[in-house]
């Protein structure tokens, strides 16, 4: 056994605990980061990286098949295949050069990377057992950043056909035919992927409408596509097993039905990670099932933190991320304190969906007198020359000053435009500010402008 | 509408460049003519420039801080009529020089506007494009402040709380100027905001300009190149603090009140006669020393602005009431910053005094290139041993630093206890040698 002690020991190696690492590191912390199983966590070796990968793939596979024989815009093309085994070769190669780069971000920044699984023995005592031994870290500062794993049906348990994101991501071949349960954006995003490979897919879900958290205004365009696609959607129905067959179901009528899946995805979720490391030996508050923090992401006992999906909702990176640095800057003697107005929330569909801040419903919700318009890309020349007129931007702004309380954006490639979005909302710009600023011709941003403009009641080009 | 160019104008002998030290107006802002639109400083003087013309500010020549040569553009104007810049002709803008450039550049151009300087007249407010904070509650109870987060971190390091900062934006955001008003304001209304032990992590830049930067060189030039010897003597000014009481107290009405200082200058100008060479300016460049024959006494005086050290000339020609009478003027006009240039420089020998903040000792930095400085330390009633009682006796001590590459320990010694024997027998400063 060997015996360590560090000013600041981070559990978990994901987007949450490695920037935190990066940052405490810089700020000239001695830092020591745990990670179990691989750098870089759920993120960039079986999440957003991967995803994006083999939705890029299915995106460009769709569009060989749209050129195969005829098409619109002049290009013939013959009729595409795809090799699913060399697509996941080349989505590991990436994930590897990012996770090898995240290895040599830590090392640069004289950060000591030991691999092995944490457990909390006290508040400032860790045990790490690898395969060779057990390391003991007496620690200052601990970040708990063990971030979230995703969540099984008890009866229908992860196993021969049913399967989870991470084993979709490493499929051989496109399966001929896939159940998806749960319509939330890692079983549309998937399920559109791999209906674009050929996949007859079936989503079911148990709620009366997809992507439950996105207005219905801005899910109609998602939805117009997986009708194109062929996707069959089957709300209000409830997963009742699997069996060879495939999916067993109960509709909304109370009817039992068998929905014929050579793999049945379950994406019903994810599930923070308050297990198996030493949890019990510790006594944190718990908000749900999460871990409770403050607004400097401090947990119920003195010099233990928690950031990322462990924490709550949104589980996105790129909260993960911002609170890492922020921890690692209070742990440095900085006065920081949560003060972010707004987390971009990204849907990787096709269309893209993205939505930043308050909806007109939240907005409403939470008493602000509000104007919101939105500009469909129906009058966006950019997005008429990219075959891409469905969806829209929508700002959503109050009334009295015009200050942007929120903006949505569906189309396609919308993600990009999150930060012009994020950034408004954090600067706190107003409608004026918006339609004040020249947005480039011809880019699809120019219906940023048009919504703003349209809200102001002086839209141009409608 | 014509452009109007105003250049720094020749601010006084010899000065080839200014330091600019305010601006008095933004830009965008109107000025009316002699409207004072900018300060700079030159060695120790500052001078205000006034605007010849009537006209909207559309250009400043530099921010503060920067050393502007004499004749270059400070300020353009938007004027009625065709003013003074022909379109095409207009002069490039020299590069404000942040280092000191060669002494020797000759001003081009006359300038425009002849330099003046306003003695009595009021400052006029700083003109700033900023409205005044609205109200006292910036916003309605848990509405969350506006404000970018660059504005947002300077809040937190600074330890301040952004919903009680009122601010200007559109939709009430808070910019780094309504940050720094609510700071200069002390925080509006100084109520508390929360506990009063928070961590301040703040650093604020405090930019060394103006005065504060002339102190700043020359004092690392004092230090750096002169080998300071200090010695320190207590003296006892019984005598001299009765003979002071008794001359204050049958003055004449139009006679200034007698502090200590003007005793101590004739007590100088009495031992210089017998050691001249403490009265010189030490040219260390050319090796040589500069020994005057007459004695100014430069007199370090604290001012709202900083450290000044007005000069009593040709103290040897003024007796002790002539002494005091200048001594007062000089300090009148240095706190109001009305000091001529010429009052603030030609000094062969300075005496510093911190009055009853004097403490016991100091150890004073010599007025380069002086070869003498005299300290006045805190007076204080002690007891002292006759040879047979003790007596409470007014005693004071004196803090004096020589060059000691110029003046050695032996000859300062007898200085300072030159001076000492005429301050303890005062009616000695009055006999003719």
């Amino acid at each position: 056994m060997k015996d360590l002690t560090c000013k600041l020991l981070i559990i978990g190696a994901g987007p949450g605990g490695y920037v935190a690492a990066i940052r405490a590191g810089q700020l000239g912390i001695d830092t020591v980061i745990v990670e179990g199983q691989y750098n870089g966590g759920t993120c960039l070796n079986v999440g957003c990286i991967p995803s994006k990968a083999i939705i890029h793939a299915a995106d460009e596979f769709e569009k060989a098949n749209h050129f195969a024989g005829d098409s619109e815009i002049g290009i013939k093309a013959a009729k595409p295949e795809i090799d699913l085994s060399k697509t996941v070769a080349w989505k590991d190669k990436i994930v590897n050069r990012l996770t090898t780069g995240v290895g040599g971000l830590l090392k640069k920044n004289k950060v000591r990377s030991i691999s092995g699984w944490a457990s909390f023995v006290d508040g400032k005592t860790v045990d790490v057992a690898n395969g060779e031994g057990t390391h003991r870290v007496r620690a200052e500062n601990i970040i708990i950043a063990t971030g979230s794993v995703p969540v099984e049906l008890p009866f229908m348990p992860f196993g021969d056909n049913v399967i989870s994101s991470t084993d979709a991501l490493a499929l051989s071949a496109p399966p001929k035919t896939m159940a998806i349960v749960g319509a939330g954006y890692i079983g549309l995003e998937l399920g559109i992927a791999f209906a674009k490979m050929g996949t007859k897919v079936t989503v079911v879900e148990a709620l009366d409408k997809i992507l439950p958290l996105y207005d219905k205004e801005m899910t109609r365009p998602v939805e117009k596509k997986l009708k194109a696609l062929g996707v069959e959607i089957v709300l209000g129905a409830k997963a009742k097993g699997a069996d060879k067959a495939g999916l067993k179901i109960e509709t909304k009528d109370g009817d039992a039905k068998t929905i014929k899946a050579e793999k049945i995805l379950v994406t019903v979720g994810r599930a923070p990670k308050t297990e198996d490391w030493g949890r019990e030996n510790l006594v944190l508050d718990m908000s749900g099932r999460f871990i409770k923090i403050d607004d400097q992401c401090k947990t119920s006992m003195r010099g233990i933190y928690a950031i990322g999906d462990v924490t709550g909702e949104p589980m996105l990176a790129h909260r993960a991320m911002a609170q890492g640095e922020m921890v690692a800057e209070i742990i440095a003697g900085e006065n920081r304190h949560w003060d972010k107005r707004a987390i971009a929330a990204v849907c990787f569909t096709d269309p893209e969906i993205v939505s930043v801040g308050l909806s007109a419903d939240e907005a409403k919700a939470e008493g602000f007198d509000i104007i919101s318009q939105n500009f469909p890309f129906t009058a966006n020349g950019r997005a008429m020359t990219m075959e891409a007129e469905d969806g829209f931007i929508r700002v959503v702004a109050r009334k009295d000053n015009h200050l942007v309380l929120g903006v949505q954006a569906v189309g396609g490639g919308v993600a990009e435009l999150s930060a012009a979005f994020a950034l408004a909302i954090e600067m706190g710009a107003t409608l004026e500010d918006i339609t004040g600023t020249i947005h480039a011709h011809p880019t699809q941003s120019e219906a940023f402008h048009e919504a703003s403009l349209r809200a102001l009641g002086h839209a141009l080009h409608i | 509408m014509g452009e109007h160019v105003i250049k720094l104008p020749d601010v006084g002998e010899g000065v080839a460049e200014a330091e600019l030290v305010e601006w008095m107006v933004e830009i965008g802002a109107n000025v009316r003519e002699d409207e004072v639109l900018a300060a700079v400083m030159t060695d120790k003087a500052t001078v205000e420039i006034p605007s010849p013309v009537e006209g909207k500010i559309i250009w400043r020549g530099g921010t503060i801080g920067d050393v502007l040569s004499v004749g270059s553009p400070l300020i353009k104007l938007e004027v009625d009529g065709d003013g003074n810049v022909k379109p095409g002709t207009e002069p490039v803008a020299e590069a404000p020089k942040k280092t000191a450039p060669e002494k020797e550049t000759k001003p081009e151009q006359k300038p425009d506007a002849k330099p003046s300087v306003p003695k009595d007249e009021q400052k006029p407010e700083p003109k700033t494009n900023r409205a005044a904070p609205v109200s006292n509650v910036p916003r309605n109870e848990g509405e969350k402040p506006v404000a970018s987060p660059a504005v947002r971190k300077r809040a937190a390091e600074a330890g301040l709380d952004l919903r009680r900062v009122p601010g200007t934006g559109p939709a009430g955001r808070i910019s780094h100027q309504d940050l720094d008003a609510f700071v200069a304001a002390d925080g509006a209304g100084g109520m508390a905001t929360g506990s009063a032990y928070r961590r301040d992590t703040s650093v604020k830049e405090v930019p060394v300009i103006g005065l504060r930067r002339k102190i700043a060189e020359k004092m690392s030039i004092a230090k750096s190149r002169i080998p300071h010897i200090t010695y320190v003597e207590e003296v006892d000014v019984t005598a001299l603090e009765t003979l002071r009481a008794e001359l204050n107290a049958s003055r004449k009405d139009d006679r200034p009140k007698l502090t200590i200082l003007p005793f101590l200058m004739r007590a100088m100008v009495k031992a210089i006669s017998e050691q001249p060479h403490l009265n010189s300016i030490f040219d260390d460049e050319a090796g040589v020393i500069h020994q005057y024959g007459g004695c100014h006494i430069g007199v370090a005086a604290q001012t709202p602005n900083g450290l000044m050290v007005p000069v009593v000339r040709h103290a040897e020609a003024r007796d002790i009431w002539g002494c005091a009478e200048e001594v007062a003027r000089l300090s009148d006009a240095a706190r109001e910053g009305k000091c001529a240039r010429d009052e603030l420089s030609g000094s062969t020998i300075t005496i510093t005094s911190l009055g009853a903040m004097g403490g016991i000792v100091t150890t004073p930095v010599i007025n380069h290139p002086e070869v003498a400085i005299i300290g006045v330390n805190k007076m204080q009633t002690l007891p002292r041993w006759n040879g047979s009682e003790f007596l409470p006796r007014k005693m004071m001590n004196l803090s004096s630093s020589f060059d000691h590459r110029v003046v050695d320990g032996w000859d300062a010694a007898v200085f300072v206890q030159r001076i000492r024997a005429l301050l303890e027998n005062p009616a000695m400063i009055f006999i003719e040698n």
